[in-house]
């Protein structure tokens, strides 16, 4: 998964290994559903094995004091860090859940991923020990919950946006961000018309295709629509074709990077975090963690003043709420193996102390605690937060929310629709079966 | 195109583990008549086979035998094995035309193999088995992206070749620039891209192979055809390339496998994109595997991809190697 930026070059590398541990690994384990928080409150010392994917500084510090900041309050726990490859998780915990020793606390992306993993019967069931606090982080809460049961807790919000470049806009005659689609299109032929690429996408990586289909389902279907979808795991509602009538529509109009079909999305300045960050491309639709991303591609230390942020446009005709939002948010679960104290260290990582270390150092872009938002720096990252509270629902990823090979087939679908294999319809058809 | 191509090619190795053990049985049944073995030589053999044997059966075999398992069922890798199905997750994957287009694509990598790579290696091996100046540096730079691990090639090109990059540079300066491509991003191209990358990775790999060949050529023979008056094509064609048989063979077996489990490289470069037009059967595996979380569709696949293997190794060995290996195979040897 890729909620959390993988900074350079290198990231890829991780699943090469891979083709045969499918057949080797894991010993038949009973036991499914969630097993009940009747956790051990043991008297001894504990240490917690913690996997995380806060491989690269700043997030790696910031982790790395988090455990010890624990440990030195609660001197017999002691948390083992230990910081993984972000696409090692996809390998890693499966094999790790199916093991009879897996880390007591790991990365969770929450959604229908998460209650794909619950089926192991190693995840702990937290929502009595995190009742006491949860609220306090909101509505984003609930995306880590299966069946009204806390599985896991989030400890950064993502939003998917605009990411724009004002020099480029001013260059090309733009004045304001666009509000709707008819705005969208005609400044996309005005920087056309400045020889700018319009928009940057990287496409070889799949998943930025599938923001764009799914802010035009966001835009063409009702909030209960999308709701009862995502439980139905069914996309049968016309308004999904309407969204690729609308893709197909956009995409005639050819408003992306030659090439596209081969861009990586964050690796390298030639990735489409990389365009936009050097200025080769005006807008990128991406997540709220594009800024720090962007970052790590260029040279220009006076980016940040450059970026503006807009939300998706509304489209003409659409049911759907133009403030609904598409987004997610990276979190942790507890396992078995934990003890009462791993629910207890996920509230101290949500902390306003611990949130406001993560904001400030720029690890994470939007915290889950409210009190830490004082620490954003970046002004258009104060846009994305803004915009998130006046949300009407926030749409976690299809490719989240739905189990997860239903929203890896969508993912698919929708990269073959912008390869120019399949129709509108093709896309719904891919989760339905 | 070698056995290391993948960092822990699995099918290879069962592959070739199981070509050993049918050797190892042919060698048993072929002398039936030997007299008791001692105690002191089981002795012997179990402290020489036995730890291979335990990895053998530990590392190959079981994992075989659970994977094959797993295969007959409907599993999310969570949870027990409750949802057998059969023989559906087989059915499944041989009328997927993803998975059908993925057989393809690494028919289409084997067979480039032995259109272009093989004629290029010989080439060059041939040119740089003569005497000729900085002879030893050119050996080096052919060799030196073999030594390169796949994955720092893989990335390596992926910046090279992204549009506008150093190719494309490089075409447009020299006035090739009509003949400019979306090397990765167009479908129709982009199997022979990376043919072209794995050419430059692995073809190092068959020039030191068939040089090696070439230098167990005695001189004499070469001498006495051409003082029979022999013409250097004759000498090539009668006596080099007959001669390099045994060497050509081999490179043939290990290019074809290795063209049947590719994955890293593309993994790395197109993730079998765009739209499954680089998906082999590998990248097909760790798609539906891990991304989806389709492990028991995964396994039904990797059952697949080595079965077409292993029965590629049995009937190669049998036979195209049948003769190279006489002696070594068919009959116990001192």
């Amino acid at each position: 998964m890729r909620r959390i930026p993988t900074r350079g070059v290198l990231a890829i590398v991780a699943v090469a290994a891979a083709a045969a541990p499918i057949a080797a690994c894991g010993s038949d384990n009973g036991g499914g559903g969630g097993s009940s928080t009747s956790a051990k409150q043991p008297s001894g010392p504990v240490t917690l094995t913690w996997w995380h994917n806060g491989t690269t500084d700043p997030l790696k510090g910031v982790w790395q004091q988090a455990a010890s900041g624990y440990h030195a309050a609660h001197p017999k726990v002691s948390i083992k860090v230990q910081p993984i490859q972000n696409e090692q998780f996809t390998t890693k915990v499966p094999l790790a859940l199916q093991s009879s020793n897996p880390p007591a606390i790991y990365q969770q992306w929450g959604g229908g991923q998460e209650a794909t993993q619950i089926r192991s019967g190693k995840v702990m069931d937290i929502t009595q020990a995190t009742s006491p606090w949860i609220k306090q982080i909101g509505q984003a809460a609930t995306g880590w919950q299966v069946d009204g049961k806390q599985y896991g807790v989030p400890f950064s919000l993502h939003i998917v946006g605009f990411w724009y470049r004002k020099d480029l806009f001013d260059k090309a005659g733009i004045t304001s961000p666009p509000k709707t689609m008819a705005d969208l299109n005609a400044d996309i032929a005005k920087l056309k018309a400045a020889k700018i690429v319009p928009i940057a996408i990287g496409s070889k990586d799949r998943w930025p295709d599938a923001f764009w289909w799914e802010y035009f389902a966001l835009r063409e279907c009702s909030t209960d629509v999308l709701k009862q979808s995502m439980t139905a795991i069914k996309l049968d509602d016309p308004c999904f074709i309407k969204a690729g009538n609308d893709m197909k529509a956009f995409m005639a109009t050819k408003p992306f990077q030659s090439g596209f079909l081969g861009t990586p999305a964050q690796q390298g300045a030639g990735s489409s975090a990389g365009m936009l960050a050097n200025g080769k491309a005006a807008m990128e639709l991406q997540g709220d963690w594009e800024p720090s991303v962007m970052a790590a591609l260029t040279k220009d230390k006076d980016l940040n003043s450059k970026l503006g942020w807009f939300a998706f446009p509304a489209v003409a005709g659409g049911a759907g709420d133009p403030s609904t939002t598409l987004g997610g948010g990276d979190g942790f679960s507890c396992t078995v193996k934990a003890t009462a104290a791993c629910a207890d260290f996920l509230k101290y990582i949500d902390s306003a102390e611990v949130q406001k270390k993560l904001v400030s150092s720029g690890a994470i872009s939007l915290p889950v605690n409210p009190d830490a938002a004082s620490a954003i720096t970046i002004p258009a990252v104060n846009d994305v937060l803004d915009y998130s509270r006046s949300a009407s629902y926030i749409q976690t990823y299809f490719d989240i929310a739905l189990p997860t090979s239903n929203g890896q087939a969508l993912d698919d679908a929708v990269a073959n629709f912008f390869a120019g294999k399949g129709s509108p319809d093709s896309i719904p058809k891919s989760v339905n079966e | 195109m070698s056995q290391s191509r993948g960092i822990a090619d699995p099918p290879q190795t069962l592959a070739q583990a199981a070509v050993d053990s049918v050797t190892v049985a042919g060698r048993a049944s072929a002398r039936p008549a030997r007299r008791r073995a001692s105690t002191r030589q089981r002795l012997e053999l179990t402290l020489l086979l036995g730890p291979a044997l335990v990895l053998f059966v530990g590392f190959v075999l079981v994992p075989i035998a659970v994977a094959s398992w797993y295969s007959l069922h409907e599993w999310n890798g969570f949870g027990p094995l409750s949802d057998f199905v059969g023989l559906r997750n087989y059915k499944h994957a041989l009328s997927d035309t993803v998975f059908q287009h993925a057989i393809l694509h690494n028919l289409f990598f084997a067979a480039l193999t032995l259109i272009v790579q093989l004629p290029l290696a010989l080439g060059i091996a041939m040119l740089l088995n003569r005497r000729l100046r900085g002879r030893g540096l050119l050996r080096l730079v052919v060799f030196a992206p073999y030594v390169l691990s796949e994955a720092i090639a893989a990335v390596i090109w992926l910046l090279i070749l992204q549009p506008d990059g150093f190719v494309d540079t490089v075409m447009r300066a020299i006035g090739l620039g009509g003949l400019v491509h979306q090397w990765l991003a167009d479908s129709g191209i982009v199997l022979y891209t990376l043919f072209a990358v794995i050419t430059w990775k692995y073809i190092g790999f068959g020039i030191i192979l068939l040089l090696a060949g070439l230098q167990a050529i005695p001189n004499e023979l070469r001498e006495a055809a051409a003082l029979d008056g022999a013409t250097p094509w004759r000498t090539t064609r009668h006596i080099v390339l007959p001669l390099l048989g045994p060497t050509i063979r081999i490179w043939v077996f290990l290019g074809i496998i290795g063209s049947l489990q590719l994955f890293d490289l593309i993994w790395i470069m197109t993730l079998g994109g765009p739209a499954g037009a680089s998906t082999t059967m590998a990248t097909y595996i760790v798609d539906r595997g891990f991304r989806r979380y389709e492990f028991g569709y995964g396994s039904a696949v990797s059952v697949i991809l080595f079965v077409i293997c292993f029965v590629f190794a049995l009937a190669y060995q049998r036979f195209a190697l049948r003769r190279d290996v006489a002696g070594a195979v068919t009959r116990a040897v001192g």
